[in-house]
């Protein structure tokens, strides 16, 4: 019941990509532009035939050049949300939606589109054209349009890049929200790592149309190879903890598998489980638990991987009580501790260095 | 005033709208949307008649349509007259002639219209004329409007081509145009004038309508 995906091209880019996303999954395609991550997504919808392609959706053949099948893209059933949202600007918010369900018999359409719309918060605003509507507003309504016709599989180009900052955080909340009642694949196309760690259940990096990585969230988010494909910068892991208590000095006390973790303030009740974004450069490694130092957070950590790159930087990965943490470190530092694959060691991080942002409430809650 | 003149351009003009309004939309949307080599050759065949002499291409029509052309043996042969000085052969003409009119705003008209518009069109299950009814008509409805509102004032003011094609034969070929000439070349000013102010007014009402059109596609797209 999967979707699956394979794309192979020479022009106009270099082209060969392959992935499956599980129905009710979220992956996202990671990528620079002209990476050939929106070529991707078009090859699904029929928008673009690559020289050799396959997509099939729920044991449902779409595109196999290999044996001449290529569904007309009005003939495959497929939502999609573009970057410019491209409503039907003559229509009404309603009219948008009723147009794509063609499948429906047109006594049940305005019902089902109103409910639609309601489920992206739009009650009220049916019989508004689009270019009355916000962009966070026209992003809804491109969504509802996408989900009208009951998609094998939904795909998101870009969707949150024309709308601003407050909004885009907003929209990613409702998405989080709307996902519950997505049973199909969904591919999200985006070139912000943070956007596809917040949205995505599993991730494939893609450089120069080729997959430079492919993974979990989690293991994406740690793996060096695949993040120098986005720029060393986003290098970081996630760690999971449990809030304990709110503590006196504006501190909220968690506990990680490795142990407790102090950082600024993370509103949220005794119990709730979060990830932590632990930012590589923020890792500092010692050998023996450091006394007299500020950093709050030691944990007993194992070293279980080094991988170098040209320059003196090094990535350390870690494991910590069961997570994959990593610090970018000098390779100086590594020769002078002696650090190799299963050196015991503690990973240092300051309380300070966890921003607000680096918290988010554990989907998996 | 010649009446009978100006009904027969009124014929002329409505019959000759009537038949290119497909041939508008069809051509200025394959144009708008395809990239294909000889693409700017074909517009530039299209563009031909507005540029070439009318006399000239009057000629070439006449030669063309003429009783010893294929095209005009094949015409007597089906239908039992000659296809130069008749309606029919203007008509045939006229077509002709105003393909650049019929078919330039239609095609600005559909490229106006974002080609994501029209992926999402599909993307919502709408097939090829479904998307034309319901998405790409009602966005570009005022270039093929000004295209039919071009060509009718165009074929009412048309005057080389129908004459060459055409002659002069009253209740057949001879339009308002060709009319107001021959009242001038009889001294006939009052009624010359009185028929040059009718054409006057309707070309005005044409632009004044082309003008308005045109400025809905700009804002309807914004």
């Amino acid at each position: 019941m999967a979707l699956e995906v394979m794309a192979r091209a020479t022009t106009p880019i270099p082209l060969d990509i392959a992935f499956r996303v599980e129905p009710g999954e979220l992956l996202a395609l990671v990528g620079h532009s002209g990476s050939g991550k929106s070529t991707m997504l078009r090859t699904i919808a029929g928008l673009w035939s690559p020289t050799e392609a396959r997509v099939s959706v729920n044991g449902e053949t779409w595109l196999d050049t290999s044996s001449g099948i290529d569904l007309a893209p009005h003939r495959r059933r497929v939502g999609i949300v573009f970057q410019s949202y491209a409503l039907f600007p003559h229509m009404s918010a309603l009219a948008n939606v009723m147009a794509a369900m063609g499948h429906l018999p047109s006594t049940d359409r305005q019902g089902r589109a109103r409910e639609l719309l309601g489920l992206v918060n739009l009650e009220g605003l049916e019989a508004r054209k689009p270019a009355t509507l916000s962009g966070g507003q026209q992003q809804r309504v491109a969504v509802a349009r996408a989900l009208a016709r009951e998609p094998s599989a939904l795909l998101l180009d870009e969707p949150f890049s024309a709308v601003d900052r407050a909004t885009r955080d907003r929209l990613y909340e409702e998405i989080r929200q709307l996902r519950a009642h997505l049973a199909m694949p969904t591919v999200l196309v985006t070139h912000d790592l943070e956007e596809a760690r917040l949205l995505a259940d599993r991730m494939v990096v893609i450089e120069d149309g080729r997959v430079a990585g492919a993974g979990s969230t989690a293991e994406i988010m740690s793996d060096p190879v695949a993040l120098r494909a986005m720029g060393l910068r986003e290098l970081g892991s996630g760690l999971p903890a449990v809030i304990e208590a709110q503590e006196d000095d504006e501190l909220t006390r968690l506990r990680a598998a490795a142990g407790p973790v102090w950082l600024p303030r993370v509103e949220g009740e005794p119990g709730t489980a979060v990830s932590l974004r632990i930012m590589a450069h923020d890792v500092i490694i010692a050998r023996e638990k450091p006394a007299g130092i500020s950093a709050l957070n030691m944990l007993p950590a194992t070293v279980t991987a080094i991988d170098g790159g040209d320059g003196p930087g090094v990535i350390v990965r870690l494991d910590v009580g069961g997570s994959p943490i990593l610090a970018q470190l000098t390779a100086r530092s590594v020769r002078v501790l002696a650090l190799a694959p299963g050196t015991p060691c503690f990973a240092v991080v300051k309380s300070m260095a966890v921003a607000r942002d680096d918290v988010r409430a554990d989907p998996a809650t | 005033m010649d009446w009978t003149a100006l009904w027969l351009s009124l014929g002329l003009a409505g019959w000759t709208v009537l038949i290119l309004l497909p041939v508008s939309v069809l051509m200025g949307r394959f144009l708008a949307y395809r990239q294909f080599r000889a693409k700017g050759l074909v517009e530039a065949l299209v563009l031909l008649p507005l540029v070439l002499p009318p006399t000239v291409f009057g000629f070439y029509l006449l030669v063309a349509f003429g009783a010893n052309s294929p095209i005009g043996q094949f015409w007597r042969e089906t239908f039992g007259h000659q296809l130069v000085f008749t309606f029919e052969g203007l008509m045939v003409a006229s077509v002709i002639f105003n393909l650049p009119f019929a078919i330039q705003p239609a095609q600005r008209g559909f490229e106006a219209i974002p080609v994501e518009v029209r992926e999402a069109a599909q993307c919502s299950g709408l097939s090829p004329w479904q998307s034309l009814a319901r998405v790409e008509l009602p966005l570009a409805w005022p270039g093929v409007l000004t295209a039919m509102v071009l060509t009718f004032a165009h074929t009412l003011g048309e005057f080389g081509i129908v004459l060459m094609v055409g002659g002069s034969i009253p209740g057949e070929t001879k339009t308002i145009a060709i009319a107001i000439y021959d009242r001038v070349q009889a001294f006939d000013d009052r009624s010359a004038g009185i028929m040059s102010a009718t054409l006057l007014a309707i070309s005005l009402a044409t632009i004044s309508i082309t003008f308005w059109l045109s400025s809905r596609i700009g804002r309807r797209l914004s």
